[in-house]
C-alpha cells in the first residue's frame, strides 16, 4: 500500500516548451488532489509526469509504500490507475471482452461482471463499443480504471462526457477509492466533492 | 572524458569558435583544392582509363565521405540520446543533407565514369549498390526529421534511427558484396589509384574533408542562428 | 492468462476484425504476383528466374502495408498509455506485438506464397525453397518493421515515412531470402539459409528493445 507520493521541485517540460516550474506537494493516502488551470497550462503533462510516461525536466516524483521509495519512472507507472483522455476503446470489441482484456493485461481477471454492474453497463455487456454513447464509453474506461486495481489514480477530466448521474458516479469511486486508503489527483474543472485540496497550475497557487 | 568537447558544447562559445576558425578552414579548403586539380591534371594520363581516371579524383573521396559522413552522424546522435545536448542534435540533423549529397555525387560521378568504362550508365556493382542503399538510408533519415514538428523530439527519434542504421550497414554492405558475387559480378569499382595518382588522390580526400567541416560548422551555426532568431521573435 | 498472452490474442483479433490487415496484405501479395507479369510478358522461363526475387519483394511490401498502424492506432486512442502501465515491460508489447503482426500477415503471405509461385512457373525445389525462405524471414520484416513503425507511432503521414525508412534496412532480407530461392534453381550453395536465419534471429530479438524505445520518447512528446 502507497503511503504518501511526493513531488519535489518539479519542472513539467513538454518538448521545448516549459510548462511548470518549481512545483512541490504531497498527497497522503486516502487524499485526492485536483489539479486545476486553464487549457495549456500542463494539467494532462504533469499527470503524465507523474504517471512515469513523461520524463521530468528537472525534480522528482516519489511513491512510499513502507521503508521503500519508488521514483524510477517506469516502477511508478505500475502502480498508477490511468484515466485518460481517450477511452482507448477498440470499435469491434465487444463491451466485457474490452474490459476482459485490460484486467489480463493488468494480471487481474474475474470480477467483469460485477464490474460492469458498479458502472451501470451491465446491459451492454455483449454491445461491440462502436454503439456506446460517449458517456456510456467513459463508464466502461471507469470499469477499467476499477479492474485494475491500483493505489494511485490519475485521472484526466473524469467528469467529461458524462450525465449529472455519471458525474456523481465519478464523484462516488473517488470517495470510495479514498476511503480504502487509496490515492486520486485529478486534472479537473469542477469540484471532486470531496474535501480535497486544490492544486492551481500556471499561476502557481497551492490552496490547502 | 568528454569534459574538453562539452566545454565547447556551450552554444554561445561554439558560435565563438567556429566563427573564427571557419575563414581560415575555408581558405585551406581551396587551397587544397587547387592543389589536387593542379596534381591531378598535371599527372600523365593512366594507361587504361585515360583522362577518365580523373572522375575517380571525385568519385572515391565522395564515395568514402558517404560512409565517414554517417559515422559523423552516429556519434552526434549518441550524444543527442545520451547527453540530451542541443548541439548534437543540431549537428546529427544537419550532417545528414551533407551526406546524401556527398552519396549523390559519388553515384552520379561512378555513373560518368562507368559509362566510358562499362558502357553502361549503371552497374549493378557491390560497391555502387551499397553506395546506393546507403543514399536511400540518408533519405529516410532526413524525411522523418522533417515530418515530426517538435525539434528536441525529432532530434531523439532521428537519433534512434540512426543507429539503428548504423548497426545495419555493415550487414547490408556483407550482403550486397555476397549477393554482387553470387551474381558472378566482379568488383570492378576497384578502381586503381596507385603510383602517380596515389598523392593528387589523398590532397582531394583532405579538400572533401575541409569541404564538409566548411560546410557542417557553417550550417549548424545557421540553425543556431535561427533559433535564437525565433527566441527574439517571442516563440515559446 | 499472462500480460504477454493477452496483447497477443488481442491484437490477433483486431486483425482479423478491424481493418482486416491480413486479408488486405494477401490481396495486394496476389495482386504484385499477377501485375508483374502483366508487365513483363508471359515468358515463363523469364518469370521463373525473376519470381524468387518478385515474390519475395511483393511479401516485404505487403507486410509492410499493415505495419504503420502497429503502434499507431492504440497511440491515437489511448491504448498505448494503458499498455505502457500495465505490468508488462514495453519490451515486452513491443514483442507481443511483433509476434500478433507475424502471426497474423507474415505467416499467411508465406501460406500463399506457394500458390502464387506457379504464376512464375517455379520448380517444385523452388517453391519449397521460397516458402521456406519467407517462413525464416518474415519475422524479420515484422521485426524491423516495428520498429519504424515505433519511431513514426505519432505522425500524421507515418504510413509514408514507414516504408522510405524500413525497405532499406531490409535490402539483406530480401537478398538472402531471393538468394535461397536461387540456390534451389541453380544447385549451388550459397549459404544463404545460414545468413537469413541470423539475420532474422538478430532482428526479432533486438528490434523490441528498439522499438520499446522508440514508443517511449513518442509517448513522452
Amino acid at each position: 500500500m502507497i503511503q504518501s507520493l511526493t513531488a519535489e521541485k518539479l519542472t513539467v517540460q513538454r518538448g521545448s516548451r516549459r510548462l511548470v516550474e518549481n512545483l512541490s506537494f504531497t498527497v497522503k493516502a486516502g487524499q485526492a488532489l485536483s489539479l486545476e488551470g486553464a487549457n495549456g497550462a500542463g494539467k494532462t503533462s504533469l499527470l503524465r509526469l507523474i504517471a512515469g510516461l513523461l520524463p521530468a525536466g528537472a525534480g522528482s516524483v516519489t511513491l512510499h509504500e513502507g521503508d521503500t521509495e519508488i521514483s524510477e519512472p517506469e516502477e511508478r507507472g505500475k502502480y498508477v490507475g490511468w484515466l485518460g483522455h481517450h477511452d482507448a476503446l477498440k470499435a469491434s470489441f465487444t463491451v466485457s471482452e474490452q474490459l476482459a482484456f485490460f484486467s489480463k493485461l493488468y494480471g487481474r481477471e474475474g470480477d467483469e461482471i460485477a464490474l460492469l454492474g458498479q458502472v451501470g453497463l451491465s446491459r451492454q455487456a455483449e454491445l461491440p463499443c462502436r454503439y456506446l454513447s460517449a458517456g456510456q464509453r467513459r463508464r466502461l474506461a471507469l470499469a477499467r480504471l476499477l479492474a485494475s486495481r491500483r493505489p494511485l489514480w490519475l485521472l484526466d477530466e473524469p467528469f467529461a462526457a458524462l450525465d449529472t448521474v455519471g458525474k456523481a458516479l465519478v464523484a462516488r469511486l473517488i470517495a470510495l477509492h479514498c476511503g480504502e486508503g487509496g490515492l486520486v489527483i485529478a486534472a479537473t474543472h469542477e469540484s471532486l466533492g470531496l474535501s480535497n485540496e486544490t492544486l492551481r497550475l500556471g499561476n502557481a497557487v497551492l490552496k490547502l | 572524458m568528454f569534459d574538453w568537447l562539452f566545454r565547447y558544447a556551450n552554444p554561445a562559445r561554439f558560435m565563438g569558435l567556429s566563427g573564427a576558425l571557419l575563414p581560415w578552414l575555408w581558405s585551406a579548403a581551396l587551397l587544397t583544392l587547387a592543389t589536387a586539380l593542379y596534381l591531378g591534371f598535371s599527372a600523365p594520363p593512366d594507361y587504361q582509363q585515360g583522362r577518365t581516371v580523373l572522375i575517380l579524383f571525385i568519385h572515391v573521396p565522395a564515395a568514402i565521405m558517404a560512409t565517414n559522413v554517417y559515422a559523423c552522424m552516429v556519434v552526434a546522435s549518441l550524444f543527442s540520446l545520451i547527453n540530451r545536448h542541443i548541439l548534437a542534435d543540431v549537428a546529427a540533423r544537419t550532417a545528414a543533407p551533407l551526406g546524401a549529397i556527398f552519396t549523390l555525387l559519388a553515384l552520379i560521378t561512378g555513373s560518368l565514369w562507368g559509362k566510358p568504362m562499362w558502357g553502361t550508365w549503371w552497374v549493378w556493382d557491390g560497391r555502387l549498390t551499397s553506395t546506393l542503399v546507403q543514399f536511400f538510408l540518408y533519405l529516410g533519415y532526413i524525411a522523418l526529421w522533417n515530418a515530426i514538428e517538435d525539434e528536441t523530439r525529432a532530434a531523439r527519434i532521428c537519433a534512434v534511427l540512426a543507429l539503428v542504421g548504423a548497426v545495419n550497414i555493415p550487414i547490408i554492405k556483407f550482403s550486397v558484396d555476397w549477393w554482387a558475387t553470387l551474381h558472378q559480378g566482379e568488383s570492378i569499382m576497384s578502381g586503381n589509384l596507385a603510383g602517380p595518382f596515389l598523392v593528387p588522390f589523398l590532397v582531394m580526400m583532405l579538400f572533401y574533408m575541409l569541404l564538409f567541416v566548411c560546410l557542417w560548422l557553417t550550417r549548424i551555426r545557421t540553425l543556431i542562428l535561427e533559433r535564437r532568431l525565433r527566441s527574439l521573435m517571442g516563440a515559446a | 492468462m499472462t500480460p504477454f498472452l493477452a496483447l497477443l490474442t488481442r491484437d490477433l483479433r483486431l486483425s482479423v476484425r478491424e481493418g482486416g490487415g491480413a486479408v488486405l496484405a494477401l490481396g495486394f501479395f496476389a495482386l504484385v504476383a499477377t501485375l508483374v507479369p502483366l508487365g513483363v510478358g508471359p515468358d515463363l522461363n523469364l518469370l521463373a528466374k525473376m519470381g524468387g526475387g518478385i515474390l519475395w519483394v511483393g511479401a516485404a511490401l505487403a507486410a509492410l502495408l499493415s505495419l504503420d498502424r502497429l503502434f499507431q492506432a492504440d497511440y491515437e486512442d489511448g491504448s498505448l498509455d494503458l499498455i505502457a502501465l500495465s505490468p508488462l515491460s514495453l519490451e515486452g508489447a513491443a514483442f507481443a506485438k511483433i509476434a500478433a503482426h507475424w502471426l497474423s500477415t507474415g505467416l499467411p503471405l508465406t501460406l500463399l506464397s506457394p500458390i502464387l509461385s506457379v504464376f512464375f512457373g517455379l520448380s517444385g525445389s523452388a517453391v519449397i525453397a521460397l516458402t521456406m525462405s519467407l517462413a525464416i524471414g518474415t519475422p524479420a520484416v515484422s521485426a524491423v518493421g516495428a520498429i519504424g513503425a515505433s519511431l513514426t507511432l505519432s505522425l500524421r503521414r507515418g504510413g509514408l515515412i514507414l516504408p522510405l525508412i524500413v525497405l532499406p534496412l531490409l535490402v539483406p532480407a530480401v537478398m538472402f531470402g531471393a538468394g535461397m530461392v536461387l540456390e534451389a534453381q541453380t544447385g549451388l550453395t550459397n549459404g544463404a539459409v545460414g545468413f537469413l536465419a541470423a539475420f532474422s534471429l538478430a532482428a526479432s530479438l533486438l528490434s523490441p528493445f528498439v522499438a520499446a524505445q522508440g514508443v517511449r520518447l513518442n509517448l513522452a512528446g
